[in-house]
C-alpha cells in the first residue's frame, strides 16, 4: 500500500491534473443532488440566457438551469458508462483467461467468436440494434458491454498468455492446482497493471459513446440529464453565436481528457520505460 | 611506442529514474595493435559498457562522464559525432552477442556486409560483395558464395554469428570488440566460431577486446587478460601469467570453478529404483518424433545427468515424465506403479512425489507472490498444514537453503538471481518429493554462483536422500556432480552409463566429439584441437549435430 | 518446435485472412437478418405502434416478406441485396437504392478527402516525433494529441463551427450539397466536416506511427548501424523504414477503417447528405430497410478495410515475404 502512496506523489504534473480532473467530476456527480441549485427539470427561467449570478453557465434551450443540469448530468451518464465498463470487463477477462490457460479448441472457438464480432463496427451495431429494440437502457447496456467486452477480451487474453509462458505458471500446473487457482492467484496479480489501465481507456470509450448515442438521440432520452442529449438540445443555440452546448460537450472532453492523462501516466509506470 | 588504443580513467554513469550511478567507477585499459585484450567478469561488472566505450558510445539511459579515450592519437571523449562516424565500423567494429537481433531483417546478409566498406568510401559494391565471399569461405561457412544472398532468419545461428565476425572485418579495422559472441551457441558450434575469429585475427593481425564470462574461452585467444567486478579492475595480467598464477582471490576463484568433484561412488549396490523410463517415443505433431526409444533408471539418492545440445531431446522428455506430454509409446514408472500419461490424470500424491526446478529464476516465481505464499503452498495443497505448521516448515525450509529467516516477507524482485534459485529448490523440497527434475537449473546463473547452488543441491542429497535428473549442456557440471550420465543427440539416447565409465574413453563418436569441444584452461587446447581435427579431416560434418 | 504448417508460407497466410473476411462479412449479414428476427413479440406492431392498423400491418408484413419460413426469407433478402435491390424504404415507398447510391458516394467523399489530409500528415508528424522523442515539439506534439483523442467529434466540429463560421464567417456551417455543385464548391463547403474528422484521426495515427517507430528505433539491429557509422538518414530510411511498414501500414488501414464509423457523427452535426446521416434518420424513424441496407453497406466497408489492413501488413512483413 505504501508504495501505491509513493508512485501517487511521484506523479508528473500532467497525471496529476488529470487526477484533479477526475476528482472534480466524481464529486459532482456524487454530489448532484446536495449542490445544485436547481432541480434536474426544473424551468427556472427564459430560454438560453446568458450567465448571470442566479445562474452561473445560463439556461438551455427550455429554460432549465444549465449548471444543475451539468450536475445531474454527470451523474447519470457516468453510472450508465461505468456500469458497462464493468460489465464488459468482467466478460472480457474471465473470457480472456479462460481461453489463454485453457488454450485448445476453447481458445480458437472464442476467437473466433470474438473476431467476427470485432469485425463489426460498434456504432452501426448499435444503432442498428436500437431501431429494432428501440432506446430502453437495458438493451443499451447490455449491446454495448457485449461489444466492448470483444476489446477486453483481446488484451486480457494477450496479458494472460505472456504470464501464461512463464514458468511459475507451469510449476502450479504441475503442482496440480485447477483452473480457478491458475487463473486467479498466478496471472491476475500479474496481469492487474495493464488491465487497470485498458479499464480507464474503456470508460472513456464507453462514455464518448453513451455520449454520441445520446447526441444522435438514440441514447438516453430526455427529459433526463445526460451531457450527450444536452449537446443536441441546444446545438441550435450556436448558429445564434451563443455557445450553450459548448458546456456539456466540454464537460465530456473535460472527463475523457482527465481520464487520458491518468492512464498515459500508468502506461508510462507499469511499462516501466525510462524517456 | 604508441599505443593503438589508451584509455585513461574512465568513468561511466547508468541512469535510473532521476539519479545517475557508476557503472565503471575509473578503469584504465590499453591495447596494442594486433593484441588480443580478454575482459573477464560475471554478469553487470560492466565488461560491455566498457568495451563499447572504447568507440565513444554508451548505450541508452548510460553516459561517459569523464576520461580519456585516445585511440591512434585522436581523443574520442567528447569528439563531435562526425568524427566517431568515421571511426566506428572502419576502425574499430563491434561483433554483438545476439547476431539474431543485430543483423536488419529486411536487408540480405551481403548487402549488409558490404554497407560498411561502401559507405565509408573504401570499396565499390562489387568489390566488397567478392571481399565478403572470401572472408565467408575463410570462415569456413558453408556454400560460401550464396550464402550472403540469404536473410538473416534463413539462416542457423552459428552461421549466423560468423556472419556477423565477416561483417566486422569488412573495413579491415584496427580493433574488434567481441562481446560475448559464443554464450548463446552450443558447444560444438562454440569452437568453429572461436577457430574463425582464431584465424582472422591472426591473418589479419587485428587486435581485438574480448569480452566473456568463460575464462576457458578467453585462454584460447587473449594475449592479456583484465578482471572486472562491479565495474572495478580485479586484476590484469599477461594470459598465461595469469592462468598460472592468479593473484587476487575473485580470480582465483572464477578459475577453480567446477572443480570441485562429487566423491566416487561405492559400487552399484541395487538401490531402489525411483524413476524408470520404459521405451518412450514422443512426438509435437504426430508426425516427426522428437524422442525414441528412451530407457531410463533413476535410483533413490542418485544423480543422473542427461546431457545434450539444443535439439537433443532432453527438455522434452522431462515435459513426457511431468505429464505435460503424453508419449505415443512407452511408459512412466514412478516407484514401481506406472504414472498415467496425462498430468491430468494424475492424483495429487503421485505429483508430489515429482518436482521440478527450472532454468531462469526470474520467471520461475510469481513475481507478486510473497516467499511465504510461495513455499507455503505445496505445504497447504499438499499435507494440508495450518498457518502455523507452514510458518514452521518455512523457517525450516529456508535454513536448509541457508538464506535468513526474514526472507520470509520478501517479493521475488527483492532477491538475486541465486537466492531466487535456492528458494525455486525450497519449494520443490516442501513438497518432500522422491525426485527432483533439474533443468538447467545453474546455465541461467554467474559461474560462481553456480557452484554454491551445485553444492547445496549435492549436501540436500546427502542429508535427504532425494534423486536428481540433472539436465544441462555443460559438461563441466555433469563431471562435477553426477553419478550417472545419459548423453542424448537429436532424440535419441546415444550412451548411458556411470559417470566413470562414460567419461573414459572409448567414447561413441557423438561423446567424444562433445567432451572435445568443451574449452580447457590450457591456452593451447584450441590450437591443437583444430589440428587434430585437421588430420582426422572434418569428423563434425557427417554427424547429425544441432544446426551448426 | 513450430513449422509453418502449409508449405506456401505467404501465399497461404494471406488466402486464409481473405477467407476469414468472407466468412464475417456472411455471418455479419446474418446477424443484421436476425436482428430483425430475434425480436420478443410482433415485429409490424411493435415498429408501427400508434400507426397499427390491419391494412399497414399487412404492408408492413409484406414488405419484409414477415410471412415467410425464416430461412427462405433470409436468402430472399440476401438474393435480392446482392442483385442491388434493397427493398423499398417503409417511411416514402420509394426504393432503398436510390437513396442510398447517392448519399453512400457522398459520405465515401467525405471520407476520402479527409485519410488524404490526415495520412500524410499523420504519419509525416509521427516519424519526425519518434526520431526528436522527448524533446519539446515531441512533448507539445503528445499533449495536443492526446486531448484531441479524448475529446468527442461533436466537440471538435461545434469548437470549429464557434470559431470559423460563427465568429470569423469563413465556412458554412452546414455542408448541404448537391449534384449541380462543381468539385471545389463541394470541396468548400465540407471542410469543417473534413478538418473536425482529420483532427481525430490524425490524432490517433500520429500516436500510433510514433510508438511504431520508437519501437523499431530501440532494437538491435539499428545500434549495430550506428556502431558501423553509417549517417542518422541512411538508418532511418534504408533500415527502420522497412520494418516499420508493417505496423505503419497496420495503423493506416485500421484507423480508415475508423473513419467509416466516424463519419457519422460529423455527417450529423453539419447535415451533410450521407449514409451516415440516413442511417440515423432511418434508425429514429425505424425504417427497417433502409436501416438493414446502409447498416449492411458500412459493416462491409469496415470489414475490407481491416482485411486490407491485415493483408497488406503481411505483405510487407520482410520476415514472412522471405520465408526460410
Amino acid at each position: 500500500m505504501s508504495t501505491a502512496i509513493k508512485t501517487l506523489l511521484s506523479a508528473p504534473i500532467s497525471a496529476r491534473l488529470g487526477m484533479g480532473m477526475v476528482f472534480i467530476t466524481l464529486l459532482a456527480a456524487l454530489l448532484a443532488p446536495v449542490i445544485a441549485p436547481y432541480g434536474e427539470t426544473e424551468i427556472a427561467a427564459d430560454v438560453w440566457m446568458p450567465v448571470s449570478s442566479d445562474h452561473w453557465i445560463g439556461t438551455d434551450n427550455l429554460g432549465r438551469d444549465l449548471f444543475s443540469r451539468l450536475m445531474y448530468g454527470a451523474r447519470n451518464t457516468i453510472a450508465i458508462a461505468f456500469l458497462i465498463t464493468a460489465l464488459s470487463f468482467v466478460i472480457g477477462v474471465v473470457l480472456g483467461f479462460l481461453a489463454a490457460t485453457v488454450g485448445g479448441w476453447t481458445d480458437q472457438f472464442l476467437s473466433r467468436c470474438v473476431d467476427i464480432l470485432m469485425a463489426f463496427p460498434t456504432l452501426i451495431f448499435a444503432l442498428m440494434v436500437l431501431s429494432v429494440v428501440g432506446t430502453s437502457i437495458p438493451a443499451l447496456v447490455v449491446v454495448i458491454a457485449l461489444l466492448d467486452s470483444t476489446r477486453v477480451y483481446r488484451l486480457s487474453r494477450a496479458v494472460a498468455m505472456d504470464i501464461e509462458v512463464m514458468e511459475f505458471v507451469e510449476a502450479a500446473r504441475l503442482r496440480g492446482e485447477g483452473l480457478w487457482w491458475l487463473m486467479r492467484h498466478e496471472i491476475l496479480p500479474n496481469a492487474m497493471p495493464p488491465l487497470v489501465a485498458e479499464f480507464g481507456l474503456r470508460f472513456c470509450f464507453v462514455f464518448l459513446f453513451i455520449a454520441a448515442l445520446s447526441f444522435l438521440g438514440l441514447g438516453i432520452q430526455p427529459p433526463t440529464a445526460d451531457w450527450g442529449s444536452m449537446v443536441r438540445e441546444n446545438s441550435g443555440a450556436i448558429t445564434f453565436g451563443i455557445y450553450t452546448p459548448l458546456w456539456p460537450a466540454g464537460a465530456i472532453a473535460f472527463l475523457t481528457v482527465g481520464v487520458n492523462l491518468i492512464v498515459d501516466w500508468f502506461l508510462h509506470i507499469a511499462s516501466g520505460l525510462e524517456d | 611506442m604508441t599505443r593503438l588504443l589508451t584509455m585513461k580513467n574512465i568513468v561511466i554513469d547508468g541512469q535510473t529514474g532521476d539519479t545517475w550511478t557508476p557503472i565503471i567507477k575509473g578503469l584504465d585499459l590499453v591495447l596494442d595493435k594486433g593484441e588480443v585484450l580478454g575482459l573477464i567478469g560475471e554478469s553487470g561488472a560492466g565488461k560491455s559498457t566498457l568495451g563499447l566505450a572504447s568507440m565513444g558510445y554508451t548505450r541508452q539511459g548510460c553516459r561517459i562522464t569523464s576520461g580519456s579515450i585516445v585511440f591512434d592519437g585522436m581523443e574520442l571523449f567528447d569528439a563531435p559525432e562526425s568524427q566517431m562516424r568515421g571511426i566506428r565500423g572502419v576502425r574499430i567494429a563491434y561483433v554483438a552477442q545476439s547476431a539474431a537481433a543485430s543483423f536488419n531483417p529486411a536487408h540480405r546478409l551481403i548487402r549488409q556486409y558490404a554497407e560498411g566498406p561502401v559507405q565509408h568510401g573504401l570499396m565499390s559494391t562489387a568489390e566488397a560483395e567478392e571481399k565478403a565471399v572470401a572472408t565467408y569461405r575463410q570462415l569456413l561457412l558453408p556454400d560460401p558464395e550464396n550464402i550472403g544472398y540469404r536473410f538473416p532468419h534463413q539462416v542457423s545461428g552459428g552461421q549466423l554469428q560468423r556472419a556477423m565476425v565477416a561483417m566486422a572485418m569488412s573495413c579491415q579495422p584496427d580493433i574488434i570488440i567481441f562481446d560475448e559472441p559464443t554464450t548463446a551457441l552450443d558447444v560444438t558450434t562454440q569452437i568453429e566460431v572461436l577457430a574463425a575469429i582464431k584465424e582472422i585475427t591472426r591473418r589479419f593481425d587485428t587486435a581485438a577486446i574480448y569480452i566473456t564470462h568463460d575464462l576457458a574461452v578467453v585462454a584460447q585467444l587473449a594475449d592479456r587478460i583484465m578482471v572486472l567486478r562491479y565495474g572495478e579492475l580485479v586484476e590484469e595480467n599477461d594470459a598465461r601469467e595469469m592462468l598460472a598464477n592468479p593473484r587476487e582471490t575473485y580470480t582465483r576463484d572464477l578459475l577453480a570453478v567446477r572443480s570441485f568433484k562429487k566423491g566416487k561412488i561405492n559400487g552399484n549396490s541395487k538401490r531402489e529404483v525411483i524413476l524408470e523410463v520404459k521405451g518412450v517415443t514422443a512426438s509435437y505433431t504426430g508426425e516427426d518424433n522428437v524422442l525414441e526409444a528412451i530407457d531410463l533408471k533413476i535410483r533413490r539418492g542418485r544423480t543422473v545427468a542427461l546431457v545434450g545440445e539444443s535439439g537433443s531431446g532432453k527438455s522434452t522428455l522431462a515435459r513426457v515424465i511431468t505429464g505435460l506430454l503424453p508419449p505415443a509409446k512407452g511408459r512412466i514408472v514412478f516407484k514401481g506403479e506406472e504414472l498415467p500419461a496425462a498430468l491430468k490424470s494424475r492424483r495429487r500424491g503421485e505429483l508430489r512425489r515429482l518436482q521440478m526446478i527450472y532454468q531462469m529464476p526470474d520467471t520461475a516465481l510469481n513475481p507478486r507472490q510473497k516467499i511465504r505464499k510461495i513455499i507455503g503452498r505445496p505445504l497447504s495443497f499438499y499435507f494440508n498444514y495450518d498457518r502455523k505448521q507452514q510458518e514452521r516448515r518455512i523457517l525450516e525450509l529456508l535454513e536448509q537453503i541457508e538464506l535468513p529467516e526474514d526472507y520470509i516477507e520478501r517479493y521475488p524482485t527483492e532477491l538475486s538471481g541465486g537466492e531466487k534459485q535456492r528458494i525455486c529448490i525450497a519449494r520443490a523440497l516442501a513438497a518432500q518429493p522422491d525426485l527432483i527434475i533439474c533443468d538447467e537449473v545453474t546455465s541461467a546463473l554467474d559461474q560462481l554462483v553456480a557452484e554454491e547452488i551445485l553444492k547445496l543441491l549435492l549436501g540436500l542429497q546427502g542429508k535427504l536422500k532425494v534423486s536428481y535428473l540433472f539436465i544441462t549442456h555443460d559438461l563441466a557440471t555433469v563431471k562435477a556432480i553426477s553419478d550417472e550420465i545419459v548423453v542424448m543427440l537429436n532424440g535419441r539416447i546415444v550412451e548411458k552409463g556411470p559417470k566413470q565409465e562414460i567419461l573414459k574413453p572409448p567414447h561413441h563418436e557423438y561423446t567424444e566429439l562433445l567432451l572435445s569441444s568443451v574449452p580447457e584452461m590450457d591456452p593451447e587446447w584450441l590450437d591443437s584441437f583444430l589440428k587434430t581435427r585437421a588430420i582426422q579431416g572434418s569428423r563434425i560434418s557427417h554427424l547429425p549435430t544441432s544446426t551448426a | 518446435m513450430m513449422k509453418l504448417a502449409k508449405p506456401e508460407g505467404i501465399t497461404a497466410l494471406v488466402l486464409k485472412r481473405i477467407g476469414l473476411g468472407l466468412v464475417t462479412l456472411w455471418v455479419i449479414s446474418l446477424l443484421i437478418f436476425v436482428g430483425v428476427e430475434a425480436l420478443p413479440g410482433d415485429l409490424a406492431e411493435a415498429v408501427l405502434g400508434q400507426s397499427a392498423t390491419p391494412e399497414t400491418v399487412a404492408a408492413f408484413r409484406e414488405e419484409l416478406k414477415l410471412d415467410l419460413p425464416p430461412h427462405k426469407r433470409y436468402f430472399a433478402w440476401l438474393g435480392a441485396f446482392i442483385q442491388g435491390d434493397f427493398g423499398n424504404s417503409l417511411a416514402n415507398q420509394r426504393p432503398v437504392v436510390d437513396l442510398i447510391g447517392w448519399r453512400f458516394a457522398n459520405s465515401l467523399f467525405l471520407a476520402g478527402v479527409t485519410a488524404l489530409i490526415a495520412v500524410p500528415v499523420a504519419v509525416l508528424l509521427g516519424i519526425l516525433a519518434a526520431l526528436y522523442r522527448n524533446t519539446l515539439f515531441d512533448r507539445l506534439i503528445s499533449m495536443a494529441t492526446l486531448s484531441t483523442i479524448s475529446f468527442p467529434e461533436f466537440f471538435v466540429a461545434y469548437i470549429l463551427i464557434a470559431l470559423l463560421s460563427v465568429q470569423m464567417v469563413i465556412f458554412p456551417s452546414i455542408s448541404n450539397i448537391n449534384d449541380q455543385m462543381n468539385f471545389w464548391q463541394k470541396l468548400y463547403a465540407i471542410i469543417l466536416p473534413c478538418l473536425t474528422l482529420a483532427m481525430v484521426v490524425t490524432a490517433h495515427m500520429m500516436r500510433q506511427t510514433r510508438a511504431a517507430i520508437i519501437n523499431i528505433l530501440s532494437s538491435p539491429f539499428i545500434e549495430m548501424a550506428n556502431l558501423k557509422g553509417l549517417h542518422r538518414l541512411r538508418i532511418v530510411v534504408l533500415h527502420a523504414f522497412p520494418n516499420a511498414l508493417s505496423p505503419v501500414i497496420n495503423v493506416i488501414a485500421l484507423n480508415l477503417a475508423y473513419l467509416v464509423v466516424g463519419v457519422v457523427i460529423v455527417e450529423v452535426v453539419f447535415v451533410y447528405p450521407g449514409l451516415g446521416q440516413l442511417l440515423v434518420d432511418s434508425v429514429s424513424k425505424r425504417d427497417i430497410p433502409v436501416v438493414q441496407a446502409s447498416g449492411l453497406i458500412f459493416a462491409a466497408t469496415y470489414v475490407l478495410l481491416n482485411l486490407s489492413a491485415d493483408v497488406l501488413s503481411i505483405i510487407s512483413n520482410p520476415r514472412l515475404r522471405n520465408p526460410r
